[in-house]
């Protein structure tokens, strides 16, 4: 386990730092002057002076990126220009928003996406099986913002039960907060379900070829016995896989959820950097959605081994 | 060497090729996908002559106007015709899907041929960058080049293209690092071919057909994430008619006109409906494992 965690860990930081390159490079597609566009609607010269001096906009790219990279593993991923306030503040405050609502929206996923699944592949064929295939092709082809407004007419503008937006947080409120979240988890947590219906269908009709399946079967088991005990821990395994590593697109998807209910998360931070050209807010989101989606995909790695007996030894 | 000569990749290419139609055309899916993306290109390319009204053309008499006789998707804040937006909305979403994948693919592909042939420290160098950008999200890589690159539809191409670019790197290697373990390109080597000639003779056509099935349902992301896009005001700009900027001005207007937010929804999810059928069609056809 530890020889996987470190070759995992081996491939994990290099990767981080192409991502760090990659960032960095997105300042250079700016047309014009750096400083400039960096210190978005601000034309005080002592900004733009200031920024210029900061980043060394007149030294080599390398040397340039170097003391951006410096400045970020020093925890400083600058100033935004919108805000004036640290966007390392700006991150701690808002991710714990996103990570509930991406947390929330996976507990609807799991809630909608494995009974689904586990249906559609006991009843292969039937008419119930043809149903969740279109649940499946609807949850990927629906827009979430598109599911956002329609849920917002239909619950907010024409029912009246709940707010069409806005955040109360867990610490005012828990009850008020779990409603102000309600209709945003169902709108992100609605494709991953269709996502996750897919793979815990396939997953449990493997399972339930298998010979233990069958031997089980032979010694006169009970079939729901069968199912529960026996095949869906197995076709759970790749579905813990999956989750984690949806875990993470979760957390971009929630960038047009935050958008269509004013939630005051990562995405919305990332959308409001965009309007405001505070291109500073859009680098530091992008590095820190890539950076929790690689750490994603290492524990989706390690829950693999961890979970499947046979990898472990 | 006659016996290599006489099965050449390509011949059996082509009979390959027949059979996966023969399969295709018996996939329901595919043939719905189809229809429903050929009504699209229909209406994409006869706008001008299908759409009832100037899609630009206000009406200050007929502002927000429910569905009717005259206006049957009813029409917007300005009083335009909301089925004539739809109608020319489709050349942004369709141009967007077939522009982007078609970048990602023509830079995606030749990467991952080469990684997979050459493998080594080129298929690392190549892989890292791949799993680089694989790292950042789709949409939010898409929504900060957007950003970076600047507010236009042909932006929009280039942001969602670049964030397509990895899936393909990853398809072309893998079955690239399938294909050469097979004899045939074992044989091609020892009849002396070059490198370009084995993999544009040899592999190339073995690697086509996941990447169309890739394509396709990448071009489903790519409409959606054009019109994500275009939501936040990052896609085609104002007045030329876009879905996803539509959707974006309809949510000012949710409790007087419905409509405006209704019809260019239900147009996108048909047409990433019709793009995720032709993809889960061709793949049942092009890889009868799954």
């Amino acid at each position: 386990m530890k020889t996987l965690l470190l070759r995992r860990l081996a491939v994990l930081l290099p990767t981080l730092l192409l991502v760090s390159m990659m960032v960095f490079g997105l300042q250079k597609l700016l047309p014009g002057d750096p400083a400039l566009a960096l210190a978005g609607e601000e034309r005080n010269p002592e900004v733009i002076e200031f920024l210029r001096q900061k980043y060394r906009f007149n030294e080599p790219i390398p040397v340039q990126y170097g003391i951006w990279l410096k400045a970020l593993v020093h925890g400083d991923f600058g100033t935004s220009v919108r805000t004036r306030l640290p966007i390392g503040t700006m991150l701690v405050e808002k991710l714990p928003v996103t990570i509930e609502l991406a947390v929330l929206s996976m507990l609807v996923a799991l809630l909608v996406g494995l009974p689904i699944g586990i249906i559609a592949a006991l009843g292969r064929g039937t008419p119930l099986d043809y149903g969740a295939s279109l649940f499946g092709l609807a949850g990927l082809s629906i827009p979430h913002f598109w599911l956002g407004i329609m849920l917002i007419l239909l619950f907010s503008v024409n029912l009246g039960w709940l707010p069409a937006g806005g955040f109360v947080p867990p610490t005012e409120s828990v009850g008020r907060n779990l409603i102000s979240m309600l209709m945003p988890a169902l709108v992100l947590g609605t494709g991953t379900a269709a996502i996750m219906m897919r793979h815990v269908r396939g997953a449990m009709i493997e399972a339930m070829k298998q010979d233990y399946v069958r031997t089980a079967r032979a010694k006169g088991v009970r079939e729901h016995t069968i199912v529960l005990r026996h095949a869906l821990p197995n076709a759970l395994i790749p579905v813990v896989t999956l989750g984690t590593l949806q875990f993470g697109e979760l957390l971009a998807g929630a960038v047009l959820t935050e958008q269509v209910f004013s939630i005051p998360g990562f995405g919305k931070m990332v959308v409001d950097g965009v309007f405001s050209r505070d291109y500073a807010v859009v680098q530091a989101v992008v590095l820190c959605t890539a950076a929790v989606f690689l750490l994603m995909s290492l524990v989706a790695d390690v829950a693999y081994v961890l979970l499947n007996p046979r990898l472990r030894s | 060497m006659s016996t290599i000569e006489a099965a050449p990749v390509p011949a059996q290419m082509r009979a390959a090729g027949r059979s996966e139609i023969r399969r295709l055309l018996r996939e329901p899916s595919a043939l719905i996908g189809g229809a429903i993306i050929l009504f699209f290109v229909i209406l994409a390319v006869f706008a001008a002559w299908i759409a009832p009204y100037d899609p630009n053309a206000p009406d200050w008499i007929a502002i927000r106007a429910a569905p009717n006789a005259a206006h049957w998707f009813g029409t917007d804040d300005l009083g335009r015709d909301v089925l004539s937006r739809v109608i020319f909305g489709t050349q942004a979403s369709l141009a967007a899907g077939l522009v982007s994948v078609t970048v990602a693919v023509l830079i995606g592909l030749p990467f991952g041929l080469v990684a997979g042939y050459f493998g080594g420290v080129t298929d690392m160098v190549i892989s890292r960058v791949a799993d680089a950008l694989l790292a950042c999200p789709f949409l939010v890589l898409a929504i900060a080049l957007a950003a970076f690159l600047g507010p236009s539809l042909q932006n929009a191409m280039i942001a969602i293209g670049i964030s397509a670019i990895p899936v393909f790197v990853r398809v072309a290697r893998a079955e690239t690092l399938v294909v050469c373990t097979e004899d045939y390109i074992a044989a091609a080597r020892a009849q002396g071919l070059g490198h370009v000639a084995i993999l544009t003779g040899q592999v190339l056509p073995n690697v086509l057909a996941p990447t169309i099935v890739q394509a396709t349902l990448t071009m489903a992301i790519a409409v959606l994430a054009e019109a994500s896009l275009a939501f936040l005001g990052l896609g085609q700009l104002p007045p030329a008619p876009s879905w996803g900027a539509m959707l974006d001005v309809a949510r000012q207007f949710l409790g007087e006109a419905p409509w405006m937010a209704l019809f260019p929804g239900l147009a996108i999810i048909a047409l990433v409906i019709g793009f995720n059928l032709i993809g889960d069609g061709l793949n049942s056809a092009l890889n009868p494992r799954h």
